[in-house]
């Protein structure tokens, strides 16, 4: 996430929340103040904007500190599995980025997941229009 | 508060059921033409604010969005035009003198479209630019006449210091200043990996860009911002702008607001005082005088950079180009009437100067004429808007384009021709921190990039249909173009017969 | 090498992987007393309440102990260790040879004798899968429960019976609920809230005698009871240290590498003392992130590696009927107090540094200033008008974001 060039459009987090609502329609996806979450959160300031979401740590303190065994980590890729978390969000408490949220009811946590359960390229990054969010791996 | 005789002349219009209340739109609009309402969760249209610029359209997510021009209209009047009844509306409240930006969109003959190109049948037959080599580089800067050896045989005439391209294609001058810092980096970068060059325009060159040196034109205009020693030695080749399509005749003005840390720094002028190039260079009333300035500059730069000087198509171009060439300039360019500009007074922009392709033929044809065509590349600019203008132009004579609009147009400029306004919404016109930062230059760059490397391969196609598979061997090769719709004067300008003769 | 770890929780699976990310190889063995699979502890309250199933119940995977070639003896307590024969006794006589032993036994109820207490025929604590497997056999709709204590573990369990039974009374001789991890505001929102619930909660007052189904406080005050559940406390299993002569003050005491002062014993998790960074004192810090990261530190020390772990802190992400609060490190120095419609914020700041903080209701991000107290960020480097408003990155210095964002990561 290069705050170089983010521009503060907030479309990350509409696209983020577009795809993973299971919506195959934006409109409906927003429609009725549904109001689902996304996993990525634009900061603004002054003249300063930027995206968070969830780095993937090689050493997740969200995955060492869950009280229940529901965030694992998969092909590199930090998981919530949300059959078991049961929303205590030690994560929140244990995330030093702020990118573990509740999810809309608030009985879960959850969390970016490269999108990888919507076909691999993450909405944030193809959506972009500054090329402000890049997937890069890092070994 | 007085009568409010304007009327806007696009409307935004939302697709209510599409709009998913993101407020891209209201984010991204730096005219304010879109307003959120936190108490009614509504968001406003405020079209006399809008210069259909397409930010909005673009970036929407559910596209929502589409702006049109309004359907309301004056009394229908063939001469006194709904653009020239706000025109007056506007003057009679302000005062002042009419601002445009961009080139000259009036209705006059664009001559590329009547010209077209020939193709070989049976004889002298094509040649398929995927499977036989073409070359497409030229070489600008004068040329030797005669070429001697040494009774070894190796070669003895010194050559000229020449800019090699490896297309026909240059950016043309856009000063740092009238444009953004992401918009000179992505230039400068393209014409870098393309292997071509940029110009600096009359701005000068921020510090961070010397290290494109070798892909740069540096120029000296009227207002000599910016200019110095390290500077001319930093660009491969100099160009003194005695001219502008867009506004032949007068200077330029960038205002005090756009002239900030940076600007200030390169350009060598305090912050927030306005910039102003005189309408001519002062030391400049003859072709001698250009002279001096001339080899003032090749003095200073020990003889090692080619030597443009620019100057506007106006009536009287072949003469004034003439003495150019004698002038000891090694390239000139020539700027058409359409050509783009950031800020010029409209009237100015739409009624002075003539079309490059007539001064192009003009030019070439007396340079050819007084026996000095080998003493000067031409470079012709002002609208060259796709391959098909550029081999046209090639045919008429020329050594090489610059492109101006066609490269922004690239790097995401809708031509709203808002430009003076200073709140280009696509991060180019605009000095701006927040907008400068929507214009990412390694996005803008490669798209530059794409877009030369596609019409070379068109210009390449087109030289191939020819039988042609040299830049060389088309330059000046009339006999490749016929017109369309051209009176006998035309045709005669351009040294061409009408298609079917 | 062959590891044996005593315990089977948190610490104990920490240490599995921990170990497992140096040593794929060498024999592990878990020694559990327990006789399950390994559980999340802290679900048992959301079992009685029906909001986990059984299935969900496990701290990892069935395939856990095979997947990471552990042999697990469960229902086996160990009883002694003889660090001179490197070997763990078994109750019941067996024992088991260690290269590296790792004591991660938790820790038990405290249980303050009471008068009248051996005659309450239902009574229970609440620690474990069992606990609260019997609790959940034992209650009817018509249930009144009394619960002792109103910390975390109690209320907790109020919380998982609540609509399960006729009544709760909670009653805790401090003089406000959660006494350990919230200030009087935060405690004084808790306790009303828990109140609409339908919670019945007596402060400032303990049970002084039992009497069959009746409890008499010390104010005078009886209350009935069904059901009695004491969840005053809970004291560190540090028998097994103590008797084979390691070093034990109120917990196990461990080096930074979770070494005791036995050769080649480790110890982790709740039966430990821990360095609290945010006021430089050795505490309990009987909590599960703090186990499972003491605990795979230790593995990896265990396998040969050399890994400090010292960035302890006490913190705490609890909710009660859908009001949550988290809270970290400790509450000294300055406070800056926020008070929103359905929230509550409290940090505090000490010697230029975060050092603690409350949050209710509004929760969101909060990691971000526990990084800031396990980090010792020098506050001078951080924008304090941001900080205070709520958790955010924009408060770093540019560099940092750069960092922590991941430009120029490669
Ligand atoms: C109801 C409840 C709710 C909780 N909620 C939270 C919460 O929300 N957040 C949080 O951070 N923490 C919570 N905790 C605390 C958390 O459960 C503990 O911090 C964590 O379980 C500690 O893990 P551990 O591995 O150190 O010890 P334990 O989980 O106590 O495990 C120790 C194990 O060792 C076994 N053992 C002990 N002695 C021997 C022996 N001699 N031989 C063999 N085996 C032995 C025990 O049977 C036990 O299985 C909660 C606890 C309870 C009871």
């Amino acid at each position: 996430m290069n705050e170089e060039w983010c521009l503060g459009c907030h479309l990350c987090e509409y696209f983020c929340a577009f795809v993973n609502s299971g919506e195959k329609y934006m409109p409906k996806a927003f429609a009725l103040n549904r109001q689902n979450v996304p996993n990525i959160t634009v900061e603004e300031g002054d003249r300063i904007n930027f995206a968070v979401n969830c780095r993937q740590c090689d050493e997740p303190l969200c995955k060492k500190g869950c009280i229940t065994g529901a965030i694992s980590v998969k092909d590199g890729v930090v998981t919530i599995d949300t059959e078991k978390c049961v929303g205590c969000f030690t994560c929140i408490l244990s995330c030093p980025y702020g990118a573990v949220v509740p999810n809309k009811e608030g009985k879960a946590a959850k969390k970016c997941e490269l999108c990888i359960s919507n076909g691999g390229i993450p909405a944030c990054v193809t959506n972009c229009p500054n090329r402000a969010i890049v997937l890069e791996e890092v070994y | 508060m007085p009568i409010n005789y304007i009327y806007p002349e696009y409307e935004i219009i939302r697709d209510k059921n599409k709009c998913i209340k993101c407020k891209v739109c209201v984010r991204q609009c730096s005219n304010e033409a879109h307003t959120y309402d936190e108490e009614l969760d509504c968001l406003y249209e405020h079209n006399e604010r809008c210069v259909n610029c397409h930010r909005c359209v673009a970036l929407c997510p559910t596209r929502a969005l589409k702006i049109v021009k309004t359907d309301h209209t004056f009394r229908e009047n063939y001469n006194f035009t709904g653009e020239l009844i706000n025109e007056i509306y506007r003057q009679a409240e302000s005062g002042g003198v009419l601002l445009s930006s961009m080139g000259n969109p009036k209705p006059f003959p664009v001559y590329w479209d009547k010209l077209l190109i020939n193709a070989s049948q049976v004889t002298n037959p094509s040649i398929d630019p995927l499977r036989e080599p073409m070359e497409t580089k030229v070489f600008l800067g004068k040329k030797v006449s005669k070429v001697e050896f040494d009774e070894n045989g190796e070669v003895i005439t010194k050559g000229y210091p020449n800019l090699e391209l490896s297309m026909p294609i240059l950016f043309s001058a856009m000063s740092y200043g009238s444009i953004s810092k992401n918009a000179h980096e992505a230039l400068a970068r393209a014409a870098q990996e393309l292997g071509i060059y940029y110009n600096t325009g009359e701005g000068g060159l921020h510090k961070d860009f010397y290290k494109y040196g070798k892909n740069t034109i540096v120029q000296v205009a009227s207002g000599r911002f910016g200019v110095h020693k390290g500077y001319l030695e930093a660009g491969a080749a100099i160009e003194i702008k005695m001219g502008q399509g867009a506004k032949p005749g007068i200077g330029g003005h960038l205002p005090g607001e756009k002239i900030g840390e940076d600007i200030s720094a390169t350009r060598m002028i305090p912050q927030g005082t306005d910039a102003i190039s005189p309408a001519p260079h002062h030391d400049i009333y003859s072709i001698e005088d250009l002279r001096q300035l001339v080899y003032s500059l090749k003095e200073a730069t020990n003889y090692e950079k080619p030597v443009i000087v620019k100057i506007a198509a106006v009536h009287n171009v072949a003469a004034i180009a003439s003495g150019i060439a004698r002038s000891g300039a090694d390239i000139i360019a020539i700027d058409g009437f359409r050509g783009g500009t950031g800020a010029a007074p409209t009237r100015i922009r739409d009624n002075v100067g003539i079309p490059i392709e007539l001064a192009l033929a003009a030019v070439d044809q007396r340079l050819r004429e007084e026996g000095i065509r080998n003493e000067v590349s031409i470079v012709i600019a002002g609208s060259i808007r796709n391959s098909a203008d550029i081999v046209k132009a090639v045919a008429l004579g020329a050594d090489a384009v610059y492109i101006g609009t066609a490269a922004l147009l690239a790097i995401g400029c809708h031509l709203c021709r808002d430009c003076q306004s200073g709140k280009c919404n696509w991060g180019i016109a605009t000095q701006r921190e927040d907008l400068v930062k929507r214009l990412n230059p390694d996005i803008a760059y490669k798209r530059l990039v794409n877009l030369l490397t596609a019409w070379n391969h068109e210009i390449m196609e087109m030289m191939g249909g020819m039988g042609i598979n040299s830049i060389e061997a088309l330059r000046g090769n009339r006999l490749m173009l016929r017109g369309v719709g051209l009176n006998e004067k035309e045709l005669e300008i351009f040294g061409i017969k009408h298609a079917g003769e | 090498m062959k590891y044996v770890i005593i315990g089977n929780s948190a610490a104990a699976v920490g240490a599995i992987e921990g170990i497992r990310q140096v040593d794929k190889d060498g024999g592990i063995v878990v020694i559990s007393k327990e006789k399950y699979h390994t559980y999340s502890r802290p679900l048992i309250s959301y079992l009685i309440q029906g909001k986990v199933t059984e299935d969900k119940m496990y701290y990892r995977p069935l395939s856990f102990y095979e997947e990471n070639n552990c042999k697990v003896m469960l229902g086996e307590e160990a009883v002694r260790i003889i660090p001179d024969k490197k070997e763990v006794e078994l109750k019941g006589g067996k024992s088991v040879k260690y290269d590296k032993l790792l004591v991660a036994t938790g820790s038990k109820p405290f249980i303050v004798p009471t008068e009248g207490l051996d005659g309450v025929e239902n009574k229970f604590t609440f620690m474990s899968y069992d606990d609260a497997k019997s609790l959940e056999a034992s209650i009817t709709p018509d249930t009144r429960v009394l619960i002792v204590g109103a910390g975390l573990i109690g209320l907790k369990c109020a919380e998982g019976l609540n609509k399960k039974v006729k009544s709760i009374t909670v009653v805790d001789l401090a003089d406000r609920v959660l006494s350990s991890i919230l200030d009087e505001k935060g405690s004084e929102i808790m306790k009303k809230h828990l109140e609409n619930a339908g919670i019945e909660i007596i402060l400032s007052d303990s049970v002084k005698a039992y009497e069959k189904n009746m409890a008499t406080l010390n104010s005078g005050r009886k209350v009935p009871f069904d059901i009695l559940v004491i969840a005053i406390g809970v004291r560190p299993n540090v028998e097994l240290v103590k008797e084979a002569g390691g070093k034990v003050n109120r917990g196990i005491v461990t080096d930074e590498f979770q070494m005791t002062s036995i050769k080649d014993v480790y110890a982790a998790g709740d039966c430990t003392e821990s360095l609290d960074i945010s006021c430089n004192e050795q505490k309990i810090l009987a909590l599960l992130p703090n186990a499972y990261m003491q605990g795979e530190v230790a593995g990896k020390n265990m396998a040969g590696d050399k890994v400090k772990y010292e960035k302890a802190i006490p913190m705490n992400a609890i909710g009660f009927f859908g009001l949550h609060i988290i809270t970290a490190g400790s509450y000294r120095g300055e406070s800056y107090e926020f008070i929103g419609e359905n929230s509550y914020k409290r940090l505090f700041i000490n010697d230029n540094r975060l050092v603690g903080y409350i949050m209710i209701g509004e929760i969101n991000r909060a990691g971000i200033y526990t990084s800031l107290i396990k980090d010792k960020v020098d506050l001078s480097t951080i924008d304090m008008g941001l900080l205070l408003q709520k958790p955010n990155l924009m408060m770093f210095p540019k560099d940092v974001r750069k960092q922590k964002l991941g430009v120029g990561h490669r």
